[in-house]
């Protein structure tokens, strides 16, 4: 299907956008598209005026700042971050996960702050940027705010971004050294979205859980950060971390079920990725 | 004031948001070629392509980015264009099927593998599989097979011809040297 009609600007300047964003005329951000296209040629959904911003250059940087965290503009792609040396080294989970979004030819476009701001319940980035504690910054017209990107994901494709705003960028502080870490997830084929996922990281302190974040999507309407199931390894022995953080999990976690899965099989999967994640996360803990 | 939808608009808007924010005047390389064209704002940049100038070679298969039928180089990077505006294409540099082939009787390394290996059944999906790959050799090429395999996924063969076309792939990119997990 084609979109129906809308008003096309290519904003100048992040300014440019936010004025037009704080307007009378219903707006939608666009960057890369490859969440908001497919939605507007199947028109489920529709605009009176689409502000392009992808092309922005003030939004298209990968840069660590002088407390060492990581920070991507709107308008990078998911392909530049994916193979940026920096976030191989000190990131490689946010590498890893986007290796897993649809195909090359969809991450040569789509756009990291994109998908966080679309907050689709079966997609990646939203858990990675959960599971690595991850600030969006966001502007309008009266000024900027951050949020915890936690806070940020309030239900399906829904966020706390209010019309007039805009996430300009993601910030993603320093992961904790010697932490091990594990992106993992079940498609029903390669580049689909995802039925299932996991990320976690996990430190030691000698033979016990120091530290960890595990965060599961498809299993509710917003990626969800396992608190209790967090609680109930931290402190235990490694060794027994996967047996306890199953059982948790099984109490944890009520998914839904819906044409791609029933809520059975969904839980199966969230309990198996669970296992493998750790056990991998373990491994890869120094 | 009214906009193009007929809807009243409460307040006087800044240029460049007005009336003609509906169509723009754009310029983009195609194939080697300038091309200037006025599209309207919704015009999706398959159908300038094969409705406006006449490139026929990219096809539409699902609109939403799924099957890669529509897939072409965009700054030498392979995308879909059914999920990119023409408007958004100004300014950049396009590549389409047409362009692979240097001149009328040759083909590209990665068309000539396709033909060797038979590398298509019914052939609706085959232009975008030579610009997938095309873009995957612009950027140096796979270093594997799970490499190649990633992009492969992005297109959707129907006919399911996919050995002889990860053969002529292989092919391509000069994996047959590497033994193949086939």
């Amino acid at each position: 299907m084609k979109p129906a009609p809308f008003d096309y600007v290519a904003a100048q300047s992040v300014d440019h956008a936010l004025t037009l964003l704080a307007g009378e005329v219903e707006a939608k951000l666009i960057a890369g598209g490859q969440s908001l296209m497919p939605l507007l040629n199947m028109r489920l959904g529709r605009t009176d005026l689409l502000i392009d911003i992808g092309h922005l250059e003030e939004l298209n940087h990968i840069r660590i700042d002088e407390e060492g965290r990581l920070v991507i503009g709107a308008s990078v792609t998911q392909a530049d971050v994916q193979n940026h040396p920096d976030v191989l080294a000190g990131w490689p989970m946010l590498a890893a996960g986007i290796g897993e979004i649809g195909h090359p030819q969809i991450r040569n476009r789509g756009t990291i702050c994109g998908s966080l701001a679309h907050n689709d319940p079966a997609a990646e980035l939203p858990a990675i940027a959960m599971a690595l504690d991850a600030v969006a910054e966001i502007h309008s017209v009266n000024g900027t705010r951050t949020v915890p990107v936690e806070d940020l994901f309030i239900g399906p494709f829904m966020t706390a971004l209010a019309e007039d705003e805009l996430l300009k960028q993601v910030v993603f502080p320093p992961q904790q050294e010697g932490a091990g870490w594990s992106f993992k997830e079940f498609a029903t084929r390669p580049g689909d979205f995802a039925t299932v996922g996991v990320a976690a990281q996990i430190a030691l302190l000698g033979e016990n859980v120091s530290d960890v974040k595990i965060v599961v999507f498809g299993v509710a309407g917003s990626a969800l950060r396992l608190d209790a199931t967090e609680a109930s390894i931290l402190g235990r022995p490694a060794e027994r971390a996967i047996d306890i953080a199953v059982s948790e999990l099984e109490m944890e976690i009520k998914p839904a079920e819906d044409i791609h899965s029933s809520h059975l099989f969904r839980k199966e999967l969230a309990v198996e990725l669970l296992k493998e994640s750790i056990a991998e996360a373990l491994e890869r803990c120094l | 004031m009214k906009n193009r939808l007929g809807r009243t608009l409460n307040t006087p808007l800044s240029p460049p948001y007005s009336e003609s924010s509906a169509h723009h005047e754009i310029q983009l390389h195609v194939n080697d070629e300038v091309v200037t064209a006025r599209v309207e704002s919704r015009l999706l940049l398959t159908d300038f392509l094969r409705h406006r100038i006449g490139l026929t070679g990219t096809h539409v298969g699902c609109e939403q980015g799924t099957c890669g039928a529509c897939t072409i180089l965009l700054d030498g990077k392979a995308i879909r264009s059914c999920l990119m505006l023409a408007v958004q294409a100004n300014g950049r540099t396009i590549r389409t099927v047409e362009g692979l082939a240097v001149s009328d009787e040759k083909l590209s390394s990665i068309q000539k593998a396709f033909h060797e290996q038979h590398g298509m059944q019914c052939g609706f999906c085959t232009p975008g599989f030579l610009m997938s790959l095309s873009g995957l050799a612009e950027q140096g090429g796979p270093k594997n097979d799970a490499e190649l395999d990633d992009h492969l996924c992005g297109n959707i063969c129907r006919c399911t011809g996919y050995v002889n076309i990860r053969r002529a792939a292989r092919q391509a990119m000069d994996l047959d040297a590497v033994e193949s997990d086939e």
